[in-house]
């Protein structure tokens, strides 16, 4: 199978000279199934069964994640397959917040309700209600970071995990966060990298007239 | 290739046993086998290679594949010795065969003349207890060009004026200008500063066994799976493997050092990953654990000779912590950098390295550098500037826009040493090997916050020059983290207000060294690494003098 890692190799080759190019012969097939790996689960598109959400869970999670990172013209949270992300975390390293997520929902419903008398899911209500029922959800959360333990702090930080983690830990389906950053999923880069260093003439020390300054 | 790997038994007086495997315990590990010794390396954490390495964050980071796990390796902090320290993620080291030289930004710049004799120009700091080294940067001077040449440093000698003298060139040329080191070049020069090529223990040229930088854009925080990041498990251990003489035993957690009725170290005993207990037997001992874990095991080997901990005679094993202060400035430009590829830093300036107390009213100095070491989640969780939605179509919009046209100028700076900034063992919590747990006591020097406001604002001045129209930078707060663990057995001449010698020799223990970020006495501008490497260099040629001429063996 011909990689798109390929051409990149051919350039490390004329790189590298001779012993570095020995080296890169020799690792370069790990470096590569691993990165092929990461393709090949940014791919996993196949319909996947829950292992531990209700198909209902699921669905209020899904519309909840998709008003973190909605969609429009760029993918969002439903894209990314973020839900699932979230039903393998509950299952493997977060399995200690499914309790989190049970009362969790449960208040997302419960707002839900409130807000929008008849509705008693947030996946019932429409995309605009489900904005405001997030909205609520999340009032006074301004400060959302890395650690925390209530439901809007988890259910954000794991959005933001299956959004853009690498897909080696079973997220951002495709590419679609990183896509969003306009971070390119290439593994390997050559300068010039943007638009400041493109014309760059190269360093030079400092001129008297600078140094008068 | 044949294979040359040794193992010895524990019961075998190996020459020295050798506790961590980064920066210092990497060096000393390839100087000592090559120099005829038998050596076993003790380190706490796996033996990973580079194919193993991934950018899985959540593997890497969240989960500590290379670093302590505070849930395991506990720590607790505290601000003064009058309060009662508590549970905190206040620790970073490396815990993985290299240390922290497998995850660092390997940024890579020389100590100057000025942090050697630093006391004696500036007079006495109250509330300190700042000293002058025993030794000068004449002393380190060849040791910093064998660091540059064995490990592989790329850079540009002479771009610096401040840069202090050294005897040879950079190995390789520097890594290839980022869009922030232009952006950061050209608005520094506007100001009358002098950017220079940034410094960096990360390979601009192959070198036989490892790859040149690809860029790949996960450097801070993650492993190199191309063997550029000038790691010691890139460079140094393969070589001392290599000489049939080095044992790397791995998930090794040293928590006893041994001690005969002589007071000589007689060996290291540890927990191997099930929890069994074994003693490795040796003619000497050098502890290269880091600035946090050396003199943890200090204490926790305390006995009836060495009551308050062994080498502390001094009473000022685990005092004078110094984590370097630290501060940056964000800034969002109009068109795409593209900064997340590449390494970290291409560009720093040094104008700010010896500033004159007496015009800026206090002591101190550092450098800056310009970078984005954000990963995506972090970015997400940490580098948007304040008040930008956190959920939504504006927080993604602002992802999207932003993720490609930030970047940060880091401000690293000096820390004073304070007596009761320090690490010792914990009363009352234990690590889940029910061992007292570190616990750190830390209150940042008036000095060092007014020095580091002073460096933000500096930097804010860089980003308002160079066309940022947003721009932010964080208040500079009290540290309740460290990461640079320095000066927690510093060295010097006098037994009674030093731990080692400057030969990294234990003043109260023959046989015993010290070499990592304790052994420092000032704290230099914020990038230690390169210093820590040095020493261990000069400190494998005093050992191995030593031990020639019979003297550790007596």
């Amino acid at each position: 199978m011909k990689s798109d890692l390929e051409p990149r190799r051919d350039f490390l080759l004329q790189l590298g000279g001779l012993a570095g190019a020995a080296w890169i012969e020799a690792l370069w097939p790990a470096v590569l199934a691993a990165a092929q790996h990461a393709h090949e689960a940014a791919k996993g598109k196949s319909v996947q069964a829950f292992e531990v959400l209700t198909p209902d869970q699921a669905k209020q999670i899904e519309a909840i994640t998709s008003q973190i990172i909605p969609t429009d013209e760029l993918p969002g949270a439903r894209e990314a397959g973020v839900v699932y992300f979230i039903d393998r975390a509950l299952k493997t390293f977060a399995s200690d917040t499914r309790s989190v997520y049970q009362k969790g929902l449960a208040d997302v419903s419960r707002i839900s309700a409130d807000l929008f008398p008849g509705i008693q899911n947030i996946s019932e209500a429409t995309p605009e209600q489900q904005e405001q029922i997030v909205a609520e959800l999340m009032a006074d959360r301004s400060t959302l970071a890395l650690a925390g333990s209530d439901f809007p702090q988890v259910i954000w930080l794991h959005t933001i995990f299956g959004f853009l983690l690498d897909p080696e830990a079973g997220a951002n389906r495709d590419y679609v966060g990183w896509k969003v950053l306009g971070r390119d999923s290439a593994h390997s880069f050559s300068p010039p990298f943007g638009f400041y260093d493109k014309d760059y003439p190269g360093w030079q020390p400092n001129s008297p007239e600078t140094d008068k300054r | 290739m044949m294979d040359t790997k040794v193992t010895y038994k524990t019961s075998d007086e190996v020459d020295f046993v050798i506790v961590g495997s980064g920066a210092a315990g990497g060096i000393l590990a390839k100087e000592l086998s090559t120099n005829g010794f038998r050596v076993v390396v003790l380190e706490q954490g796996p033996y990973l290679k580079e194919p193993e390495f991934s950018h899985n964050e959540l593997k890497v980071l969240t989960f500590h594949q290379l670093t302590n796990d505070p849930a395991l390796q506990t720590a607790t902090f505290r601000k003064t010795p009058e309060d009662t320290a508590r549970a905190q993620n206040c620790v970073l080291y490396g815990r993985c065969v290299g240390g922290s030289t497998v995850h660092f930004t390997a940024n890579f710049w020389r100590f100057h003349e000025i942090d050697f004799i630093e006391r004696s120009k500036v007079g006495e700091i109250p509330g300190t207890g700042f000293v002058d080294w025993p030794i000068r940067y004449a002393d380190l001077e060849p040791y910093y060009t064998k660091v540059e040449w064995e490990v592989g440093v790329s850079g540009l000698a002479g771009a610096s004026p401040f840069d202090p003298p050294r005897s040879k060139p950079y190995p390789m040329p520097p890594l290839p200008v980022k869009g922030s080191g232009v952006i950061f070049e050209r608005a520094t020069r506007k100001l009358g500063y002098h950017p220079f090529p940034a410094p960096m223990a990360i390979l601009s040229r192959p070198r036989p066994g490892r790859s040149a930088c690809m860029n790949c854009g996960f450097c801070l925080g993650f492993g190199c799976e191309f063997g550029a990041k000038s790691s010691s498990l890139s460079t140094m251990i393969p070589v001392a493997e290599a000489t049939g003489r080095c044992e790397i035993r791995a998930n090794c957690y040293v928590h006893k050092i041994e001690t005969d009725k002589s007071g000589k170290v007689t060996g290291a005993v540890y927990f191997d990953a099930k929890r069994a207990t074994h003693m490795q037997k040796a003619k000497a001992i050098v502890l290269c654990a880091n600035g946090a874990e050396t003199p943890r095991l200090l204490f926790l080997s305390a006995c009836n000779q060495f009551p308050n901990g062994l080498a502390n005679s001094s009473g000022l094993v685990g005092k004078y912590l110094m984590p370097n202060s630290a501060a940056i400035a964000l800034a969002v430009f109009d068109e795409p950098i593209n900064d997340y590829k590449g390494f970290c830093v291409s560009r720093i300036i040094h104008d700010f390295y010896e500033l004159d107390p007496a015009k800026t009213g206090f002591y101190g100095g550092g450098g800056l550098d310009a970078r984005f070491d954000w990963t995506p989640v972090g970015f997400a969780t940490g580098a948007l500037p304040p008040g930008t939605p956190r959920w939504g179509k504006e927080f993604k919009q602002a992802l999207h826009h932003n993720f490609t046209r930030t970047l940060e100028i880091f401000c690293h700076g000096s820390s004073l040493p304070v007596e009761s900034n320090s690490f010792s063992l914990d009363p009352n919590v234990k690590d889940a090997w029910g061992l007292p747990a570190v616990r750190m006591t830390y209150k940042d020097h008036p000095n060092d916050l007014k020095m580091m406001e002073w460096m933000r604002d500096r930097a804010m001045e860089i980003l308002d020059v160079a066309g940022a129209k947003t721009k932010w930078a964080g208040p500079v707060a009290e540290q309740q983290f460290a990461v640079h663990l320095l000066g927690t057995c510093r060295m010097g001449n006098d037994p009674k207000t030093s731990v080692i010698n400057p030969d990294h020799r234990a003043h109260d223990v023959p046989n015993l060294f010290l070499c990592d970020g304790s052994s420092l006495v000032t704290s230099g501008r914020g990038q230690p690494t390169m210093t820590i490497e040095a020493l261990a260099f000069r400190a494998a040629d005093r050992i191995t003098t030593l031990a020639k001429s019979g003297e550790l063996s007596s």
